[in-house]
């Protein structure tokens, strides 16, 4: 039973990391309908812009602000130069745009920084904490622990910003109706702009975590793709949907892994996500959280 | 029937007004004013550029002839939002309300444009933003109270049937305190209970508030009873426009309705 709980908190804090990811692919899809494929290259240029800056001997906090700043410029330049243009465009031309930007982004990631795999050191170890092992006997990693904490704190700022606050509303609004948002005042372009430079700052945090556990490396981009399953599961414009979806990937790929893992030869962690929402497609396409589609005839 | 209300001088001018989509002439050569605190309504058959003209007001559409005046100041391709915080709000032929949201959030965002806070100080939930918020759903409140729409303030409004829909838009514009209000066939699809309900809240609107009303309506009735003035529009162009006693009587208008060919 130990052993399960601890399997389980593993798979739960990771959850967390995944359902930050997902997020940035929510803001976006709520705000303009677009699914935002280069979610993943901004969370690998966040962190190898973090890393060079660090090696050209910034301090921690000072490439911190210096990366933060770049991506909030980024997703901004995003948002001024390739969707913009493309207002009122096809969905599917919209999604074919950012396929294209995160070759770019990769592209310039790599060109800018050098493509070795290098570490990043957040000052946080990877290690058992000791007292909760002591009461209950469960290891809890303290990396995991503290990564899936700040993850959490960010993802509850931005829940509450998106449910309760005017911003929050003018953002779904224009994901309902422009028209109508523009009447009621709302400038389209200024709620697009808020929205990628905070799709940046969470794919900095994104990069930062995950780099840091797994290594600074072009592989970070597929840890985006663990979000899709996470965004099938949680539904596509669901903030509350993301956390969940997170949640119940990271703790169900773990436990399929360590249960059922041993039966099949390993590395269910790999497609166990995939399958679980290819399962719930089919009876929940809308998602847990997703509005619901109601069709009448 | 409104005769309490002293109706002022012009707030709104248009000279000249052409818009075309394509080959199109949707509108073509308007010329008419609206007077501070008088209803205005717009008639005329379908497809005769009453929606277009309304658009070409709130700047969904710029004309690509003709100037526009609003209170004094010429108007140069203004968009939407701007005009929204020059005091004009809307509602739409087809309701456009952001259906995933509640009632009161639809309303609340009327009161975007009233709103300061800053980004960052809304993330922390931060002094002002709350003030603000609070400040607005009082507000908000008193739009619902007035519209007696409170049992279903918290209601998806795609759950809502199309009538009290229809109010909901009305309250998300009144929630803006504008000055000129901009209503598309606001009773249309209603059964008469509920466009007596919708006259008697565009009558007190205009009454208490003082509010500017331009009104498009298909129920003759009801364009009769309500408005001050009247505009006749037939393929764009401008046939009538005077009081609802002079326009019943005015022969152009009188075959635009039946059909003459022209
Ligand atoms: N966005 C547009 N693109 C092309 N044509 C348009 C557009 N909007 C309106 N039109 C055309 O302009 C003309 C006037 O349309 P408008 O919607 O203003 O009429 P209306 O008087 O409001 O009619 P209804 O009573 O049916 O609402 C019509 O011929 C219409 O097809
Ligand atoms: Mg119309």
């Amino acid at each position: 039973m130990q052993f399960f709980f601890e399997v389980l908190i593993g798979g739960l804090l990771s959850g967390v990391m995944y359902s930050l990811v997902a997020l940035g692919f929510v803001l976006i899809y709520k705000a303009s309908g677009v699914f935002n494929f280069a979610q993943g290259s901004l969370v690998f240029f966040a962190a190898l812009t973090f890393v060079g800056l660090m090696e050209h001997g910034l301090t921690f906090g000072a490439a911190l602000a210096v990366t933060l700043l770049v991506m909030i410029l980024l997703g901004l330049l995003i948002e001024k130069f390739v969707l913009r243009p493309l207002v009122n465009q096809p969905q599917i031309s919209l999604f074919m745009a950012t396929i294209g930007l995160s070759f770019l982004i990769e592209g310039l990631a790599q060109l800018l920084w050098g493509a070795n795999v290098r570490g990043l050191d957040i000052g946080i170890q990877d290690e058992p904490i000791g007292w909760i092992a002591d009461a209950t006997g469960v290891n809890v990693s303290k990396f995991d622990l503290s990564a899936a904490g700040i993850a959490a704190v960010l993802v509850t700022l931005l829940a509450l910003l998106f449910s309760r606050t005017r911003i929050g509303r003018a953002l779904r609004a224009v994901a309902d109706d422009h028209q109508a948002a523009l009447a009621v005042g709302i400038p389209l372009q200024q709620i697009w702009g808020i929205v990628w430079a905070v799709a940046g700052f969470v794919a900095l945090v994104a990069g930062l975590l995950w780099g840091a556990r797994n290594g600074v490396q072009f592989a970070l981009t597929f840890v985006a793709l663990k979000a899709l399953p996470v965004l099938i599961l949680g539904g596509f414009d669901s903030v509350p949907g993301a956390i969940v979806g997170g949640l119940i990937i990271g703790a169900t790929e773990k436990l399929a892994e360590v249960y059922f893992g041993p039966y099949v030869g390993g590395g269910i962690e790999g497609w166990f996500p995939y399958v679980l929402a290819l399962a719930f497609l089919l009876v929940r396409p809308e998602g847990l959280f997703g509005e619901k589609i109601i069709r009448r005839i | 029937m409104t005769a309490v209300r002293a109706i002022g001088d012009p707030v709104l001018r248009l000279d000249g007004v052409s818009l075309a989509f394509g080959g199109v002439k949707a509108l073509n050569d308007i010329s008419l004013d609206v007077r501070e605190h008088e209803i205005r309504a717009i008639i005329g058959p379908n497809g005769a550029g009453k929606s277009s003209l309304l658009n070409v007001i709130n700047g969904v559409y710029h004309p690509q002839q003709g100037t526009i005046t609003f209170r004094g100041k010429p108007r140069h391709n203004m968009d939407t939002h701007e005009t929204a915080a020059l005091g004009i709000a809307r509602t739409f032929q087809n309701i456009a309300l952001f259906r995933g949201m509640s009632v009161l959030d639809n309303i609340m965002t009327g009161r975007n444009l009233k709103m300061k806070a800053s980004v960052l100080e809304q993330a922390i939930w931060f002094g002002r933003a709350r003030r603000e918020e609070l400040a607005n759903r009082a507000k908000v409140e008193e739009v619902i109270d007035f519209l007696e729409i409170q049992h279903i303030r918290k209601t998806p409004v795609g759950r809502l049937p199309y009538g009290l829909q229809k109010r909901v838009e009305l309250a998300r514009a009144l929630a803006a305190e504008p000055s000129l209000l901009l209503l598309d066939e606001p009773m249309a699809g209603m059964n008469v209970e509920e466009k007596q309900d919708m006259c008697r809240f565009v009558l007190d609107v205009n009454e208490q508030f003082g509010t500017t009303v331009v009104l498009i309506e298909h129920d003759m009735g009801v364009v009769m009873d309500i408005s001050d003035r009247v505009v006749v529009l037939d393929y764009g162009r401008k046939i009538g426009d005077g009081t609802p006693d002079e326009v019943r009587s005015s022969k152009a208008v009188i075959d635009a309705y039946l059909g003459v060919p022209h």
